[in-house]
């Protein structure tokens, strides 16, 4: 195994650990989520049609901001302590760390989704009427786009003071191609009226643009002062 | 006093491993370290002290690598890439750098990962070699602080580097293990290892320490063989006269 793999795998091995010790990311974003889900059903009482045009949207903005929770968690663990020093001078690839945080964030962000799923299909009556199987494409791509960017982010702003109010500023709009991308291609699928496949090959591009983007640029995030 | 640079060429001593030249650090307008000029050995241990805001954390943490110099040059191991010398820095902060949810085992196998240490018998014998016990299942958050600043001395043992940055190891440590302590730094000093330790607590490393390094204001103010009896701070020492810590 090389290097950078070996050590992603032990940080991802680590955040794991750590992240079912604590359960500090996974039940703030199962709760936020939750929550989303409730008000938004109290708040609308939408027709089968109506939720096949609306659902993509709601499904997507309820993943974005809890995984905003998530998100701002990773970093802190390293802030306690100022462990982040301890990786900083040793010499492990800041890609290694920035890698395993990523899918890190994607494990949680995807569990959520995994649970919270079935809730908006029995609140929102969902059935689709596209290929469903183009949704598992949409979740991953979409879920990726979601938490490279933020995690990226969520590391620029740790050392700002008000870095929870720091991560949406700049996530959200750099996030907004993504999000375009996940509701359209989700609406189109439930409702099965257009193909979905040119909204998934922007997901595809936009995934391999900022991931190459993020990972070019994190070293110098990292060792920033 | 101390010898020279030309007098330890000439009995024979090997160049020095930390060379300093004209260090400058800012912190915005506060200047931590004001154009530091200093030369480290091999085989030594430091004493670094001074009162509060002198720049003694500041120094080390330039020498690993933490702060970028405002001015100035840091030189380790004959280059200036600190990058390229990462390895042979073993670093210890006032807080701990530990994982507070994983004991103290798992913390020392994930930082023996990132120096490629795959050995966990390895992480058993440093564990030990600090007077703790390997089999400790606690999370180091239960570890009591004396306990942790030992497993933070675990963590910069690790990987064998050749320096060590030690910043306040001492602090909120016994007495007995101090100097338990103190005796390791001893025998890692005779392995060749060079070795910085910033203290308040000086008294402690009295026939173990080289050579004590006093910093007052961002400069080195006096390098003695022995430890010099402490200057009162309310014999109205200004840490930065003449407002010096303004640019």
């Amino acid at each position: 195994m090389s290097m950078l793999s070996g050590i992603a795998a032990a940080t991802l091995s680590k955040d794991l650990r750590l992240e079912w010790r604590s359960k500090d990311a996974i039940n703030s974003m199962l709760f936020f989520a939750l929550l989303v889900v409730v008000i938004f059903s109290f708040s609308f009482n939408p027709t089968a049609e109506e939720s096949r045009r609306i659902a993509g949207g709601l499904v997507w903005v309820a993943f974005l901001f809890a995984a905003v929770v998530a998100l701002n968690q990773t970093w802190a663990r390293e802030l306690r302590n100022q462990v982040l020093d301890a990786y900083r001078v040793s010499p492990a690839p800041a890609n290694a760390l920035f890698l395993a945080k990523a899918f890190g964030n994607f494990i949680f962000v995807s569990v959520l989704e995994a649970l919270m799923t079935p809730l908006f299909i029995v609140f929102y009556s969902l059935r689709a009427l596209g290929p469903v199987w183009q949704l598992i494409p949409v979740a991953v791509l979409g879920t990726w786009a979601l938490v490279v960017n933020g995690t990226f982010f969520a590391a620029m702003s740790l050392r700002t003071r008000s870095r929870e109010i720091m991560l949406p500023l700049l996530l959200f709009p750099i996030s907004i191609p993504a999000l375009l991308a996940m509701v359209e291609a989700t609406s189109a699928i439930l409702t099965g009226e257009v193909s979905a496949k040119f909204w998934i090959v922007l997901l595809v591009a936009y995934d391999v643009v900022f991931t190459t983007g993020c990972l070019l640029l994190f070293e110098t995030v990292l060792h920033a002062e | 006093m101390v010898p020279s640079d030309s007098e330890r060429f000439q009995h024979g001593y090997r160049p020095p491993v930390i060379v300093i030249n004209d260090l400058v650090k800012h912190f915005g307008r506060f200047a931590a370290l004001r154009g530091l000029t200093a030369s480290f050995d091999a085989a030594r241990i430091y004493t670094i002290l001074g009162d509060n805001g002198a720049g003694k954390t500041t120094l080390l943490r330039a020498l690993a690598g933490l702060v970028r110099p405002t001015r100035g040059c840091i030189s380790v191991l004959g280059t200036t890439d600190l990058s390229s010398v990462r390895p042979q820095f073993g670093y210890m902060a006032h807080p701990s750098l530990l994982y507070d949810e994983m004991n103290g085992m798992e913390n020392l196998r994930y930082f023996a990962r990132l120096y490629g240490i795959e050995d966990d018998q390895r992480c058993s014998k440093t564990i030990a070699r600090v007077g703790l016990d390997p089999e400790l299942r606690r999370p180091i958050g239960q570890y009591s602080q004396g306990m942790r600043q030992r497993m933070s001395l675990a963590r910069a043992l690790l990987h064998d580097p050749k320096i060590f940055l030690l910043d306040e190891p001492f602090s909120n440590v016994d007495v007995s293990s101090a100097r338990e302590m103190v005796k390791l730094l001893a025998e890692m000093r005779d392995t060749g290892k060079t070795i910085l330790v910033v203290t308040h607590q000086a008294q402690l490393l009295e026939g173990a320490a080289d050579e004590y390094v006093r910093m007052q204001a961002g400069q080195i103010v006096d390098r003695t063989l022995e430890l010099q009896p402490l200057r009162s701070p309310w014999q109205g020492q200004d840490p930065h006269p003449g407002g010096a810590e303004e640019r």
